[in-house]
This record gives structure tokens, sequence and C-alpha cells, in this order.
């Protein structure tokens, strides 16, 4: 393993910025994966350094591919992270919006240039992403539905689920969609959690990700078991319960739970009087995707995404 | 009257509204069926509050002569009141610029469902001036920025608008989920104009944007005075526009005059820094107009400092 700083950026009073990259084996550049971008991506830098660590075992025990290369790097942005700001710390611009960046442009377009420079080379790129929206999910694999390549290579995370989403216009400048656009393979792998650390959904991700790489050729194949039987599913057919109205929120399932039509998947109550103003339903049979995690929602909120069209537990193919 | 485009309950005892004024003809005959329809719109992002000046402004003359008023000027002052009432730039505890979410959705969380009914309110109208304020970081002359697909439709409008400067700009796939583009592809032409800086109200800004637009309402019918003469704005493109991006870190200490000319190779600023002593001088590339010049002091490498227009384009 190589630890080398591959940028670095300075600041007037604060110790200069350095993204720092982990490199495995030589040849081929393979595989690159990408953690936190953003300052509140702690699960995400954890599974990061988690790999790491996995990889630096399995090059002591020989178990790398000959004439690959693998990049990992498991913090971008942890000038925000150390200051508890979410975005750039100046000016609040999320770096993952700013793709395939500029070398001659503002700070954020020039991190993103410095960045996209070292990770576009790979024919696997793997980033650990986060939602716009708070909440927990099932851990699963998201690909950009561009055309490039075929959802059924996301298959090998061994996750129980490929999210395919088409992207909108705003989607155009993350990482994911640059590096398909750039023809790396491109997955965006999401765990449970972001702001707080969940260690098993961390082991699942480190696994789903050298799972893959084994079965891409990048290090030893088997290492890690077959995984979960994947479904593919686009995104839009996910079906979204949305709070309607106002309060606390009590939540009764999590994401992974089996759910029938017509149970009771929240309650909502009265802020202030503490009496329970309405209970949402499940619109259908399903397994719970998403679920909102705050103690308190807003109108419309959306507090579930369900996945529908699932059997019984064990039948899944 | 004061209209409430959508309204939203938040967790805790408060409603989130999205509101607007219209103003219109009263009296018998008034039928808003046959009024042309102009909406001033503003405030999408919650740290810019040059339009509330021409909101407040636009409002009250024409309340002071509803004699004069032969359309419907719908005022939208704040697209993003969570932002305005607590100096965010975007929809607090919502990670996506509002300006890069329309259309919207009905279906979507409270920013995404809002987006939707304030496009489904503002459809239909005859014309739509969206005003920003730049950021807190740049100030920005008056001007109308309009993109390359849509420049040939709006470039008359555009020019009625009183503005120093018309930026035509290409067209970029991120830029198709702004309130701008949305309109502009629905049928109702868009202009989005940029003035002043962040967090404050430059009245004489204001007041110049104002004269266009009671022009442009002149012109479209909805306003009976007498309108003023407007400026001839320069028109051009981005190949025209010198960026001037920091080559270090620092405070930067502007020394050239915002909206004056420059000459190439003349100092602009200078980024400082004040625990070892040097300075970095700032340089204008080419000869011509520094409309965009830091306002904020603090800059990282490639903070934008400094645009210029180049002279060749600079109206004589």
């Amino acid at each position: 393993m190589i630890r080398e700083t591959l940028f670095s950026l300075g600041s007037l009073y604060r110790d200069d910025l350095r993204v720092t990259g982990y490199r495995f084996g030589s040849g081929e550049k393979a595989a690159c994966i990408v953690g936190a971008m953003r300052g509140n991506e702690i699960q995400q830098m954890f599974v990061a350094s988690q790999i790491v660590r996995e990889l630096r075992a399995l090059e002591a025990q020989g178990r790398l591919a000959q004439g690959k290369e693998i990049l990992v790097i498991p913090s971008v942005n942890h000038f925000s992270m150390n200051i508890g700001k979410r975005f750039w710390a100046l000016d609040n611009t999320d770096i993952n919006r700013m793709f395939p960046g500029y070398d001659q442009g503002e700070t954020t377009q020039r991190i993103a240039a410095k960045l996209f420079e070292q990770v576009s080379p790979y024919r696997l790129g793997i980033q650990f992403a986060s939602f716009y929206v708070p909440g927990h999910f099932l851990p699963h694999v998201k690909m950009m539905d561009l055309g490039y390549q075929s959802p059924e290579l996301g298959r090998a995370f061994g996750l129980p689920y490929v999210l395919l989403r088409r992207p909108r216009p705003y989607d155009s400048t993350t990482l994911n969609y640059n590096w398909q656009v750039w023809e790396t393979q491109a997955f965006s792998v999401y765990t449970t959690a972001t702001e707080e650390i969940d260690e098993r959904s961390a082991r699942e991700s480190v696994e789903a990700v050298l799972r893959f790489l084994g079965a891409q050729g990048v290090i030893a194949r088997g290492l890690y078991g077959p995984g979960e039987p994947c479904r593919i599913v686009p995104e839009n057919a996910l079906v979204a319960v949305h709070a309607p109205v106002s309060g606390v929120y009590r939540r009764f399932f999590h994401p992974g739970d089996r759910i029938r039509k017509g149970q009771v998947l929240c309650e909502i109550l009265h802020p202030l009087e503490g009496d329970v103003v309405a209970r949402v339903a499940s619109p259908a049979d399903g397994r719970v995707f998403f679920a909102h995690h705050s103690p308190l929602v807003s109108e419309r909120g959306v507090v579930y995404k369900i996945i529908t069209g699932e059997g019984p537990v064990g039948s899944e193919t | 009257m004061i209209h409430q485009v959508v309204c939203v309950n938040l967790p805790v005892d408060e409603r989130m509204c999205v509101r607007k004024v219209r103003l219109m003809p009263e009296g018998p005959g008034a039928s808003a069926e046959r009024m042309r329809r102009i909406c001033v719109v503003t405030g999408t992002h919650g740290d810019e509050l040059e339009g509330q000046y021409v909101c407040f402004e636009l409002s009250r003359r024409l309340r002071a002569h509803p004699e004069l008023l032969t359309g419907i000027v719908d005022i939208y002052p704040a697209l993003n009141p969570l932002g305005i009432d607590s100096i965010t730039r975007g929809v607090p505890g919502f990670d996506l610029d509002m300006n890069r979410i329309f259309p919207g959705s009905e279906d979507g969380v409270l920013a995404e469902y809002a987006a939707a009914e304030i496009i489904r309110d503002i459809e239909g109208a005859d014309v739509c001036i969206d005003v920003h304020a730049s950021n807190i970081f740049l100030r920005e002359i008056p001007q109308v920025r309009v993109s390359e697909t849509t420049a040939k439709a709006l470039l008359p409008y555009a020019k009625e608008l009183n503005c120093d400067f018309i930026w035509v700009h290409a067209s970029a796939t991120v830029l198709e989920s702004t309130l701008a583009h949305t309109l502009n592809s629905r049928g109702v032409p868009t202009l989005v104009v940029e003035m002043g800086v962040g967090m404050r109200i430059t009245q004489a800004y204001g007041d110049q944007l104002l004269s266009g637009i009671f022009r442009l309402m002149h012109r479209l019918g909805i306003w009976a005075g007498e309108p003023d003469e407007v400026r001839a704005p320069i028109v051009s493109t981005d190949g025209k526009v010198a960026f001037l991006n920091a080559p270090t870190l620092g405070m930067f200490v502007p020394h050239a005059p915002h909206w004056e000319h420059v000459a190439r190779g003349e100092t602009i600023g200078e980024i400082i820094n004040p625990l070892s002593g040097e300075g970095t001088p700032i340089v204008s590339p080419c000869d011509g107009l520094l409309f965009t010049l830091r306002e904020y002091p603090l800059v990282y490498e490639g903070s934008l400092l400094a645009r210029v227009l180049a002279k060749e384009e600079v109206r004589a």
C-alpha cells in the first residue's frame, strides 16, 4: 500500500486540506473507491477506511490480483467535517455538484477537477453516497441510467437491490454521472446511515465492495461469499408514503422490514398537545426501503419508501 | 390583494406560505381572463435581498396610480420564505438549491412541492422577471442573463429592462432545472436579472430596474403611464467575459471601482496575507468593463474575484 497526498489546498488560518489516497497494487487502473465528499458523511468515510484496512490485510496475504491497481480516497471534504458543516465551509457549495470540475474555476470546481483527474482513469468507480433527504436506507447500489453500462454488473455487490435512477438535470454534475460519461463503470453504494456510524451496515458495505472487486478479478474471488439475491428496481417504482400532517413522528418499521397493505407504519402526534393526529397506513404489501428518522416531520414529507412486488421472506430470485 | 400560492405545515405550529400580491384594474368590466399578466418573482435564494426593494417599490408605484394599470401584475417577493427569514441561501433543511429543483413535483417533499405550485401559479403569464442578487461574495452591475437557446426570443424583452448588460450564456444541462428554464420551456418568456450583492439592498439598482419593468409593462399593455427612456445595453456572450479567479489565498482588497472601465494590466485589487505580510496584486487581463467585483474579502485559491467584459464588446 502506498499512502499519498493526492492534492492539497491552502487556507489562510487553518491547516491545509490534504486529500489522501491509498494505492494498492500497480498496473491497470482497475478500481477507485471514494468515501466522504460531504462534511456529514461520517459513515461513508468510516466504510472507506475499513476498506483500506481490509485491502491492507489482503495485500499482506497476497490476495490482490496481479497487474491491477486500486485507489481508495476515504475523505475529500474533512475541512467541513471538522467544523460540523455538510458543504464547503466558505461558500456552502457541494463538491459533489461540481463535476467534472474546472481547474481555472471556483474553489470547489478546482477541488472537483483535481479529484476527477485522479479518479477518472479507473475502469470501475465506487462512491459511498448520501441522499438529500434525511433517513435510513436499506443498503443498496444505485446506478444512473445513462445507457452506458449494464445494471446486471451491479448484482455482483450481493446487496439486495440495485436501484436504477433516471438522472435529473441536477444529477449531471455529480461524480457518478461524470464517471459514466468518461467511461468508468460507476456505482453509488448507500449504507444505512450518514451522520452516525452503523457498524453492521458498514460491514455489509465493506463486504459488498470487496465481493464486487472479487467478481471483477481485482482481488481474489470468493473471499466474501455470494451475498444476497439481488433485484434491479427502477427508482420510480418505489412507492413513496407521505406524511398527511406535520408533527412529532413515531416510527414503527425499519428498513428491511416486511409490511402488509393497511399496516400502520407510523404515527404523527400533535407537537404541543401530545395526541395522535394521524396514523399512516401502508398503501401496499412490500418491504421498507427508506424510513424517515427525524423526530419531527413536515406535512408532505416522505416518511417511507416501499419496494413492492416482494414475495414472502426467502422467495427472492 | 394578497394570495397564497402554496402553504405547507411545518412540524411545530407554523405554516410555510409563499404569497403573492396581485394588482389589477378594478371595477366593472375588469376581467382577469382578458388581461395580459406580468410576474415579478424574487427570493429563491434566501440571502438575495435586492429584489425586496423592487417588489415594494413596484407595488407602491402601481397603487399610487391605479388608473394607469391596464393588466395584471403578480408580485412574488419570497419564493423561499424560510430562507429569507433565516438568512439561508437554500431552503432550510433541504440540501438542494431551490433553483435546481424546478419544475418541482406534486409528490415531492416541501421544497419540491412548493416549486411545482409556484410554476403552476405563474404558468400562462405573458412574461416573468426573476430578480436575483448574486450572492454574498460578489457585486454585480444590473444585468439580464439569458441562455443561448432562449436568446432570440428573450432579447427583445431584455432590452427593455434598463440594464447595462445582457449576458447570453451557454446552455448547461444542470440549468434545465431552474425556474427560468422551466417557464421558458412552458411558453412564459422569463428573464433572469442579476444585480447588486447578497444580504444588501442597493436602492439605485432597484430604481434602475424598475424603470425597465415599467417600460416592459407599457410595451405589453399592462401599464398606460409614460415610460422612462432606457439604456441601450451591451449584449455579449461567454467568450467576451474574462474571469479573474484568486491565484492564492488571503483577503481580497479591491482597488478599482466596480462598474468602471479598467485597462489591461491595471491593478484591480490585491490579495493580502495578514500573517505573512505578503501581497499579491490582481491585474486585469484585458481592457474592459469591471462588471463583477468581489465583495467578501476571504478567498481560497480559485475564489472568483472579478469579471471583465472585454472592451470590443463595451458600448462606446
